[in-house]
């Protein structure tokens, strides 16, 4: 019988874990859907943006004030992570403490817990004001409505649960270690929870000890929760950042892709000696359709760019259209595409592959007006503090509506016959070019 | 300003058996649009004036193809590339400078997997570099002391990451640079970009160039500098949209070197 708090724990860590797994692997599987891409260039440069823009956070910081309560929060997360891993052995030896014997290594440690768990609370107190009570514009743009708001603020209120627990862990044991209580072995420094003291004083040691067990089996199954939930949350970002950073671009921002099946055609046009009906070359096949309408046609850095969005809005809050009104926010986009992309992993859960459901990115979600509204000014893409790309899902939809349906507004296709004709947006003839040398 | 100014073409080098020292790129806007040619003509005088060997293609020059790869249009791009490839391939061109930064980022990022690799430079760096080779010689003169903001293009300053080379000239003309809120990697676009500036915009509550006029504006400055065309163009229009055509201008920084020694 006395293994049976292991047992459970056990049950717990493998389900918890197990769960997990599998929509990770879901995650993984719908990356997948998007065409290929080569990020094997420029290591260096890479490994240089994740250690700078990932775990440096460089491009939060340019906020002073969010980026730093990131920070605290993103420490703080990230080292009292070694504590749970002392709860989880804990858990399946059924000790206590088991670090405890570092000696004063280990009250160092603890130390160092309370008082980031402590100003992690205090980061989300403020975050949650700022979203709720200041109602920051960024974070109360129409994308937001439901779920997006209260995902934000579940995650807050998950973070001040855990913290609370956490303190309120240490407080009862703090106590009865005090008491010399039995199983209590004297450990650890307390500068958070031994303020606590005395509200604990004047309990039994049973209270205590309820107190205490309550407390650290709630942690735990707190944080295999919040696990859990990352799948279904823009918290995502947790992990997904550090391999998008690394995959992010790295050529300098106005390089836009040039479309190789394109290319293909076009030098097929260009050669006066090549014949138009020999067997195309090998590799030089047609693809399916020029530019996207729907997620499969983006490639997997894009796909993984959506799901690693933390709808912070620092895109949108830079973007001209959107300052000025219009339809288009980066972060929509964004948010669609991780929308498209889960409703189309969905349809492959269910039928075992994709059958057509009739919708696609295009239209269903992302409207033309919004395309179009983009001034490819590179403001999304230099804010984004995850190194994502929202103006190349504009720009191959773009290619789409225009290439596949002729669907660009007028004035556009106006310019466009003009270059064809003139080589020049406006209306002159390309024998007037070098005109004005002469006018005064 | 009557002075005549020397623009030779590439096929008038190539008659001679010559090779130009560089290439200048002037773009749709700068043959055509009547606000730019002033831009063009005063590069001009400052080649002219430093004694750059440079050469124009004049009427084999076509649309690099930016407005139309930004519109969707591929392969009208590749098209235009392309050709314009094949030109500057028969000339040998080695090293081009252009006004206008969506035909520098073209031609420098875009151009170099269609075949065509070239140094391509800024004309603000260009002048900066003729500046620090002593051939070109920039003092305050009239400018000297005035209030100017300086407005990023998005195709130079986010884009490629040149912030420095215009507010460098600037600060030879010992200007009072005054920066506005939203500068360098955070500049406001003035509107023209992704094609923008052939079509009208979409509904919103507001014209992006205003937006970015009044932010230039709350600067006072008495002259907004810029670095392209088309944010000429735009900005332009957005200090005659507040009524301020009286007391702001909006120059390029080309013609105020040029303006300040009375070239
Ligand atoms: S590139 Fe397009 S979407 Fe991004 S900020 Fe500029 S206008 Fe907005
Ligand atoms: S794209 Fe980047 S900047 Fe925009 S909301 Fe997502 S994470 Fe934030």
């Amino acid at each position: 019988m006395q293994y049976i708090p292991n047992i459970l724990f056990l049950i717990l860590l493998a389900a918890g874990i197990g769960y997990f797994t599998m929509n990770i692997r879901k995650v993984i599987r719908n990356i997948k859907l998007g065409t290929d891409f080569d990020a094997s260039d420029r290591k260096g440069e890479r490994w240089g943006n994740v250690v700078r823009i990932a775990m440096g956070q460089s491009k939060m910081v340019k906020r002073p004030i969010s980026g730093l309560l990131h920070i605290i929060v993103y420490v703080g997360f990230i080292i009292i992570n070694i504590e749970v891993l002392e709860i989880i052995i804990d858990g399946i030896l059924g000790t206590h403490r088991i670090f405890a014997p570092l000696g004063a290594m280990y009250d160092v440690l603890i130390a160092t817990f309370e008082i980031l768990a402590f100003l992690v609370l205090v980061g989300v107190i403020v975050f949650w004001t700022r979203r709720n009570i200041q109602k920051i514009k960024r974070f109360w743009n129409p994308e937001m409505k439901g779920w997006p708001k209260n995902d934000a603020n579940y995650i807050l209120y998950f973070e001040m649960v855990l913290m609370v627990l956490f303190l309120t862990m240490n407080g009862a044991d703090l106590q009865l270690q005090n008491l010399g209580s039995a199983h209590y072995t004297k450990a650890g420094m307390f500068p958070i929870s031994g303020l606590l003291a005395p509200i604990f004083e004047n309990f039994s040691e049973a209270t205590l000890i309820f107190i205490e067990r309550t407390a650290w089996w709630l942690h735990i199954i707190g944080i295999l929760i919040f696990l859990n939930y990352l799948y279904f949350s823009k918290h995502l970002h947790i992990m997904l950042a550090f391999p998008n950073v690394y995959f992010g671009r790295v050529e300098p921002k106005g390089k836009f892709k040039n479309n190789e099946a394109v290319t293909n055609e076009v030098k097929l046009m260009m050669d006066p000696s090549a014949d138009p009906y020999a067997a195309p070359a090998e590799g030089a096949e047609a693809p399916a359709k020029f530019g996207a309408s729907d997620v499969m046609d983006l490639n997997q850095i894009q796909l993984l760019n959506a799901y690693t969005c933390t709808e912070c809005g620092r895109c949108t809050s830079e973007c001209p259209a959107n300052i000025t009104g219009k339809k288009l926010s980066p972060r929509k986009i964004m948010m669609d595409t991780r929308d498209r992309l889960e409703e189309v992993g969905k349809n492959i859960d269910t039928n075992g592959e994709f059958k057509p459901d009739g919708k696609q990115l295009l239209d269903d979600y992302i409207t033309r007006e919004e395309l179009w509204a983009c001034t490819s000014c590179n403001a999304c893409v230099e804010a984004c503090p995850v190194s994502i790309d929202p103006l190349s899902i504009i720009m191959e939809m773009r290619q789409y509506l225009v290439m596949e349906q002729s669907a660009a507004p007028n004035e556009l296709n106006v310019t466009m016959t003009n270059i064809e004709n003139n080589g020049a947006p406006w209306p002159f003839n390309q024998m007037d070019r070098l005109n004005w040398k002469n006018e005064v | 300003m009557s002075e005549t100014i020397k623009v030779p073409t590439m096929a008038e080098y190539m008659a001679e058996g010559k090779q130009p020292e560089v290439l200048f790129w002037v773009g749709c806007a700068g043959s055509f649009d009547d606000r730019a040619k002033k831009i063009t003509k005063a590069f001009v005088k400052l080649l002219n004036n430093a004694k750059v060997d440079f050469a124009v293609l004049g009427t084999e020059e076509s649309c690099t193809g930016d407005p139309a790869k930004r519109a969707g249009n591929e392969f009208l791009f590749q098209m235009q590339a392309m050709g314009n490839i094949e030109v500057m391939n028969a000339y040998e061109v080695k090293k081009i400078v252009t006004a206008c930064p969506h035909c520098f980022n073209t031609i420098k990022n875009e151009y170099p997997e269609l075949g065509g690799n070239y140094e391509v430079m800024h004309h603000t760096q260009f002048l900066k570099s003729l500046l620090s080779e002593g051939r070109l010689k920039v003092e305050g003169g009239k400018f000297k002391g005035k209030r100017i903001t300086f407005h990023d293009p998005c195709y130079l300053g986010r884009a490629n990451g040149e912030y420095e080379a215009p507010r460098e000239l600037l600060q030879k003309l010992e200007v009072e640079l005054v920066e506005m809120k939203r500068c360098k990697t955070r500049g406001l676009c003035c509107g023209a970009g992704g094609a923008q500036m052939f079509k009208e915009p979409e509904p919103g509550n507001k014209d992006i160039n205003i937006e970015r006029t009044e932010e230039a504006l709350e600067t006072k400055p008495e002259i907004i500098a810029a670095g392209c065309p088309f944010c000429n163009t735009m900005l332009t229009d957005g200090v005659k949209g507040k009524d301020k055509e009286a007391d702001v201008t909006v120059m390029d920084i080309a013609e105020m070197i040029a303006n300040a020694s009375d070239l």
